[in-house]
């Protein structure tokens, strides 16, 4: 529809406009301009110290989203598949998920040191949750006549969890999986800027110690658009599986 | 009834919940002849889903045996039985061909003969336009054709119908009994379906179960004594009045003891 | 009360876990520096609390989650009514909505504190950041969710515009705002607690980094605890509510 694209670049220039006019109310030391903010962000782009940064957050990022959705994926289907363990697990899930994970990042610290075993490991804690909430509940919802539709086809057990269950479920995992990974950059970034070892994050804090607001600026961009950039991936593939789920 | 298909003795269903039992179907009896088409009606709660679970061999009797071609149910579905849901069972997932390839294909059969049954099968059930759109993209009639077909092309001897065109409008429904009747015909399967519409078990069966309020019993069975070459325009044959009459006249009393109400004149 | 077997086998697998945990301290098996035993921590956080050393700094912290709370709760329940009435506007933000939390808002704490400074603002200000989209978001759904045979109804019952938010849409729309309400509150509380953390400069998530930076378990765990048992005790509550609301209304 050529008004929703329209109205979404309207957006997208009402906005560069505020930002331009915020910049000019408070000026450079406070909120750096869109043109200083891209200017620099290009010149990160090319800088290796910051490539070091970047491959340090992503790195972990990717190892802690791998461990959350195999852990996550694993726990959730268990719990799906044997009622009896699901109810009981249920609560204690959705209490442990309530936990702002903040408060066990000293006891992560005390237990790993500032390493990248504990930016790993912030990370799995605040992806492998709803992950494994998604999953259970999407294997729980399961509409009830599938499973009798299976025994009247007369489906071993296996064939019935791999050929009717699993696909059904899948689009609700994706969810799960998508919302997760989301969380898992959040703990990973939230771990770099309390921890201050490496990585973006770290990155971050350094240029707000030296209030080099231009490079806040550039790097809070660039983050925005990588974890836009993911989002957009992993929403793409989850309405394929939908399509065809 | 010599050799009958399915055979019903003595078969009782309790629930038991954490404190109490609850009652919910027979003893019953009752001898399914080969290839005829019987419905069951009877007041909500009576047990019906309940009777057709057990036929079906997906719940056990508390009671009771149930005989299929000679040999008793062990609480699991034989092979020859085929049974449609009234819930929409389509899988989201998979093709309308796919859907109804999905049984041939989990028991391993050739390609070739897969390819050659669901095509017959898809344009039989008049899905042919349709075969690779997906069940959302369907209505609710054309879902359960496509439930049909699955369970036709696995050519059972057996069709259990639960309610399947419960969630369908009256024009439909009446199509789709026109549909059941020439599958029927085609087939020769022993058709049994529950449905608590008393026009349609009327119009499409050869024996009609009336069942009472719970725990369900047959208290009448009506034959219809219809011609095998029928469709829904037998509604205008004089016995059909008198047919669902008798039926409504004790199903009345039936649904009014089962919903508590005093007894009418 | 019915006791459900579910109950005693959820009673047993938690308190075992207590146990285990407390037992693993105790026995030296987890080192005394990495973790006290959880009978300890409360020890020491009936004492912090006997003491009114933290007083302060428990303050703190909550008039600055209240006021997030608030602030995210009222602005985002009244930007999602806006944008509801809205859907010219509506559609182009969409797409961000959905996306927000993809997006770490944490990010955004280095340019609070240029703006702000170090202190309370910077922190109510990224608490209420971190909370106010899941209540714009299920507000829009609550409201979305109203089915139109309701609303055709109120039009029957001839009832003006701000009767008809009021007395019809607002408590049909009543189980996702209150699951908006739970999941504000949540968001809150982290985007303050963390803050604390990162800034150090009061507030119980400074009284938790002084812990850590000194060695001083007892503290540490003591305000752990204390957070803990805070959230755990009003997300149960919220929970509460929303699980009869949305049983009320028959699991909308």
């Amino acid at each position: 529809m050529i008004s929703t694209r329209f109205d979404s670049l309207l957006l997208a220039a009402a906005f560069i406009v505020v930002w331009q006019l915020l910049h000019l109310a408070v000026g450079a030391d406070v909120v750096s301009s869109p043109a200083a903010t891209l200017t620099r962000a290009a010149a990160l782009l090319q800088n290796p110290n910051f490539w070091i940064d970047a491959r340090s957050t992503g790195g972990a990022f990717a190892v802690a989203s791998l461990i959350g959705i195999v852990g996550g994926v694993g726990l959730g289907l268990a719990l799906g598949l044997r009622r009896f363990a699901g109810d009981v697990a249920d609560p204690i899930l959705n209490t442990v998920y309530s936990i702002p994970k903040i408060t066990l990042y000293p006891i992560i610290l005390l237990i790993f040191g500032l390493s990248l075993s504990a930016k790993i490991t912030f990370g799995v804690i605040h992806g492998i949750f709803p992950i494994a909430i998604f999953t259970m509940n999407a294997v729980r919802n399961v509409a009830p006549v599938y499973r009798r539709t299976a025994l009247a086809l007369r489906l071993s057990p296996f064939a019935t969890v791999t050929t009717v269950l699993a696909p059904a479920a899948l689009p609700e995992i994706m969810s799960g999986i998508r919302v997760g990974i989301a969380v898992t950059l959040l703990g990973t970034l939230i771990a770099e800027l309390f921890a201050s070892s490496s990585g973006i994050g770290s990155a971050l804090i350094r240029a707000t110690e030296f209030h080099t607001v231009v490079d806040i600026f550039a790097l809070t961009l660039l983050l925005f658009l990588f974890a836009a950039l993911i989002n957009a991936g992993v929403h793409r593939l989850e309405r394929w599986v939908r399509h065809d789920g | 009834m010599a050799d009958p298909h399915i055979t019903v003795r003595g078969v009782t269903k309790v629930f038991v919940a954490q404190d109490s039992k609850v009652h919910a179907l027979g003893p019953l009896d009752l001898d399914l002849a080969r290839g005829e088409f019987f419905s069951v009606v009877g007041p909500s709660g009576c047990g019906k889903t309940t009777l057709l679970d057990i036929l079906a061999g997906l719940a056990a009797p508390s009671e009771g045996t149930v005989v299929f071609n000679g040999k008793a149910l062990t609480g699991s579905v034989p092979d020859g039985i085929g049974v449609v849901f009234q819930q929409d069972a389509t899988f989201a997932w998979l093709t309308v061909w796919e859907n109804v390839a999905f049984g041939l294909r989990r028991q391993g059969r050739e390609a070739a003969e897969i390819k050659r049954r669901v095509d017959h099968a898809v344009a039989f059930m008049g899905l042919a336009p349709f075969a690779n759109a997906y069940p959302a993209q369907l209505s609710g009639g054309m879902k359960q054709r496509v439930c049909i077909a699955r369970t036709l092309v696995l050519e059972p001897e057996v069709l259990l119908l639960d309610e399947p065109f419960g969630a369908l409008d009256q024009q439909t429904r009446l199509l789709m009994g026109d549909e059941l009747l020439r599958l029927w015909r085609d087939t020769g399967a022993t058709i049994v379906l529950i449905t608590h519409a008393l026009d349609e078990a009327a119009m499409l069966s050869d024996r009609i179960g009336l069942m009472s309020a719970r725990p369900g019993r047959f208290i009448d069975i009506v034959t219809t004594d219809w011609p095998r070459e029928r469709d829904s325009r037998i509604v205008s044959d004089i016995r059909f009045g008198s047919i669902t009459g008798r039926l409504w006249t004790q199903l009345r009393e039936e649904s009014l003891a089962a919903i508590g109400a005093a007894r009418g004149p | 009360m019915r006791v459900s077997t579910v109950g005693i086998v959820r009673t047993i697998v938690v308190a075992g876990a207590f146990v285990a945990l407390e037992a693993l301290c105790r026995f030296g098996i987890i080192n005394r520096l990495t973790m006290i035993p959880p009978t300890e921590m409360v020890a020491a956080l009936w004492q912090i609390l006997a003491s009114g050393k933290a007083n302060a700094d428990i303050a703190f912290t909550i008039v600055n989650t209240l006021t997030a709370i608030v602030l995210s709760i009222v602005v985002g329940f009244l930007v999602g009514a806006a944008l509801h009435a809205l859907p010219r506007v509506r559609r182009p933000f969409e797409p961000l909505l959905t996306a927000y939390y993809a997006i770490p808002v944490f990010v955004f704490y280095p340019l609070l504190i240029v703006a702000f400074g170090v202190g309370r603002t910077a922190l109510i200000v990224m608490g209420a950041m971190f909370g106010v989209v899941a209540m714009v978001v299920n507000t829009l759904l609550g409201l979305d969710r109203v089915p139109p045979v309701v609303d055709k109804t109120a039009s029957v019952l001839k009832l003006g515009a701000a009767q008809r938010l009021i007395l019809v849409r607002l408590p049909a729309a009543a189980p996702h705002l209150v699951t908006g309400i739970k999941l504000a509150v949540a968001y809150s509380v982290i985007g303050i607690v963390a803050g604390e953390f990162i800034l150090a400069t009061a507030g119980i998530g400074k009284r938790i980094a002084f812990g850590y930076h000194d060695f001083d378990n007892r503290t540490m765990y003591g305000m752990l605890l204390l957070l803990l048992i805070l959230v755990m005790v009003v997300n149960g509550a919220l929970s509460l509510w929303e699980k009869r609301l949305h049983q009320r209304f028959g699991q909308q």
